[in-house]
């Protein structure tokens, strides 16, 4: 095994609101190598957005930050602004949600693309966009050239990710943060959005964070998954391992949620009942506990740590992990 | 362009012009602004009379060959006049709502981004300039300096300064936290960058709708200020000043007053007119996004 290329180390994040300090990401240890893909899977709220702007350096001001965020063998935390921009503008860039805020309304596609190609590659204007007609090519955009005169607004949702996907592998990044990527887009559009990520993953050798809170858009994709709820990750494990067996009742709930085709109609989802705990007034015990089937007097009681199941690599954090005899299929 | 088409085997199309219809309301009025322009800058070039040159002979003279638009209340040519007055008009009119784009648009920008302490200071600052009594400022200004037109564009420049601010720090605010200006940073642009590339084409939009309504205030307050009589010093001529010595004579040639206040009012609305439509035009955000 390599050195991971990305170390997260206990990293919590505070947001000071008028009903108190709000935890939004609580002490999470992560790690991810050059060329793999990390999963990272929770519902709305749950820190997923603010644990990966912690990783860019970009949470809002009045935010506080701890703990440490190795890249590259520099803890990003501690790096002074300008080696900071330097070295976001070298090795990282990010993809977001909605392809209608995440383009600038105003200025045409080219100019944005080209823009950034010769900030980062010090290109000059022709090369430049030479190369912006082969990265728009590259993500599939037919008649690129065309495009680059266009205005974000004139292009559909699936075009507008894919040029989004262009701009951020411009600089060729080493590390892509993919923020809930196909959340705004339909299901067919969604596939191919998430295929062309990893096939441009697989071609620059780059490492991968998806953050979604669709447990099946990291199945086939992912090498690994974290499970993170109320701030916190509550399961980790390699993707096979965690679909095969999965002790934490939170992803298997999770899992449950999933609509599936061949259910019949009218068939109620099973939803996970209730709602995740007040982040500005954290519970005693698992957070998950008063949504939980399983939970008992000693979830009530105390914080399960995360442990390692049958793998070393395979983390939960459950006092009463599910026995399941066999894997869901994923 | 037809080799490019044919080539293409894929149902792209082109990007889309979208039709410029204009409609006959613009050109007029571009029409005027054009003209009026043309005299304006032309004016010392063209064979008009002296309008500082008086015949006390030919007071309030109606329309006549060697007049055409007659003499005012001091015998002094009233087309040559009016042109003339055009200049000082529309300089002040152009030049002191720059000097608020410029000053309160980069300060506006710099607090809706950086926010902070530097914002509070400057909202708290721009809302003490507006609560100052305008005229008494310009009237302060005057008495100190003296009246002329540097001065006068300086004064009208400085009390639009707050309002600019206003809009394009309003403007900046609700952008600075999208997603775009996010991803930006995430690329590694710097705060310069990010002021000048992502944020300033955006902002610049409503600031030049704002610029252009500002123009045709600013040219109304000239016109009162000189009727005031703290405007141009005779006996240079502005419209203003030139509406408030007609008022003199409302009653024998209401012509005086009325003539440049036409000119006036035809360019403010004008410049409305065009701004509307150019904004229209060049705004290439869909709706309102």
């Amino acid at each position: 095994m390599s050195t991971p290329l990305l170390t997260i180390e206990d990293v919590a994040v505070e947001l000071p609101t008028p009903r108190g300090n709000l935890r939004a990401v609580d002490h999470v240890d992560l790690s991810l190598e050059a060329g793999r893909t990390l999963g990272i899977v929770g519902e709305s709220g749950c820190g997923k957005t603010m644990l990966s702007r912690a990783i860019l350096q970009l949470l809002p001001k009045k935010a506080k930050l701890s703990g440490r965020v190795m890249f590259d063998g520099q803890d990003l935390v501690r790096l002074a602004p300008e080696s900071l921009r330097r070295l976001r503008a070298r090795d990282l860039a990010v993809v977001f949600q909605d392809p209608m805020t995440s383009l600038n309304p105003v200025l045409t596609i080219g100019t944005q693309l080209m823009e950034t190609i010769q900030e980062h590659l010090e290109l000059d204007a022709p090369a430049a966009r030479k190369r912006s007609i082969e990265l728009l090519a590259a993500v599939g955009i037919p008649a690129p050239e065309q495009r680059l005169a266009q205005y974000p607004h004139q292009c559909s949702g699936g075009m507008r990710q894919r040029i989004a996907i262009a701009i951020a592998l411009s600089c060729e990044p080493k590390l892509l943060i993919a923020d809930e990527p196909t959340t705004a887009l339909d299901v067919t559009i969604q596939a191919q959005i998430l295929d062309l990520l990893a096939r441009e993953q697989r071609r620059r050798h780059m490492a991968m964070i998806i953050i979604t809170h669709d447990l099946g858009v990291v199945a086939g994709r992912a090498d690994e998954v974290a499970v993170m709820y109320a701030g916190r990750v509550v399961e980790r494990a390699p993707t096979q391992a965690l679909f095969r067996r999965m002790h934490m009742p939170y992803t298997e709930a999770l899992l449950a949620a999933i609509p599936k085709l061949e259910t019949a109609p009218h068939t109620p989802l099973p939803a996970i009942s209730g709602r995740p705990p007040d982040p500005t007034r954290p519970l005693k015990g698992c957070s998950f506990a008063p949504r939980c089937r399983y939970a008992a007097g000693r979830c009530h009681e105390a914080k399960p740590d995360l442990k390692a199941a049958e793998s070393p690599e395979h983390l939960y954090a459950c006092f009463h992990p599910i026995q399941m005899a066999e894997g869901v299929g994923a | 362009m037809a080799t490019l088409e044919l080539s293409m085997q894929d149902e792209v199309s082109a990007p889309v012009r979208r039709k410029r219809k204009l409609g006959l309301l613009f050109w007029i009025a571009s029409l005027w602004l054009a003209v009026i322009l043309t005299l304006a800058i032309l004016a010392p070039l063209l064979p008009l009379q002296n309008p500082v040159d008086m015949d006390m002979l030919e007071r309030r003279a109606a329309f006549s060959s060697d007049h055409w638009l007659g003499t005012d209340g001091l015998g002094r040519d009233e087309l040559a006049r009016l042109i003339f007055g055009a200049r000082v008009s529309l300089t002040v009119g152009l030049i002191a709502p720059m000097i608020g784009l410029g000053i309160g648009g980069a300060l506006g920008l710099l607090a809706g981004y950086f926010r902070g302490r530097f914002e509070t200071l400057m909202v708290g600052s721009m809302d003490v300039l507006l609560a100052f009594p305008p005229l008494v400022f310009a009237l302060a200004v005057t008495a100190y300096l003296g009246q002329s037109i540097p001065y006068l564009t300086v004064i009208l420049g400085v009390l639009g300064i707050p309002a600019f601010m206003r809009v394009s720090r309003a403007a900046t605010l609700s952008l600075a936290r999208r997603e775009f200006v996010i991803a930006a940073e995430a690329l590694g642009a710097s705060h310069a960058r990010i002021l000048l590339r992502e944020l300033l084409p955006n902002v610049i939009l409503p600031l030049l709708a704002f610029f252009l309504l500002g123009v045709a205030v600013t040219i109304v307050v000239e016109g009162a200020l000189s009727f005031l009589g703290l405007g141009v010093p005779p006996p240079m001529a502005s419209w203003g000043s030139m509406i408030g010595e007609g008022r003199d004579s409302l009653d024998v040639a209401p012509r005086l007053a009325f003539l440049p206040a036409a000119g006036l009012f035809l360019t403010v609305l004008a410049f409305n007119l065009v701004g509307d439509t150019m904004r229209a035009l060049t705004d290439p955000r869909q709706g309102a996004l």
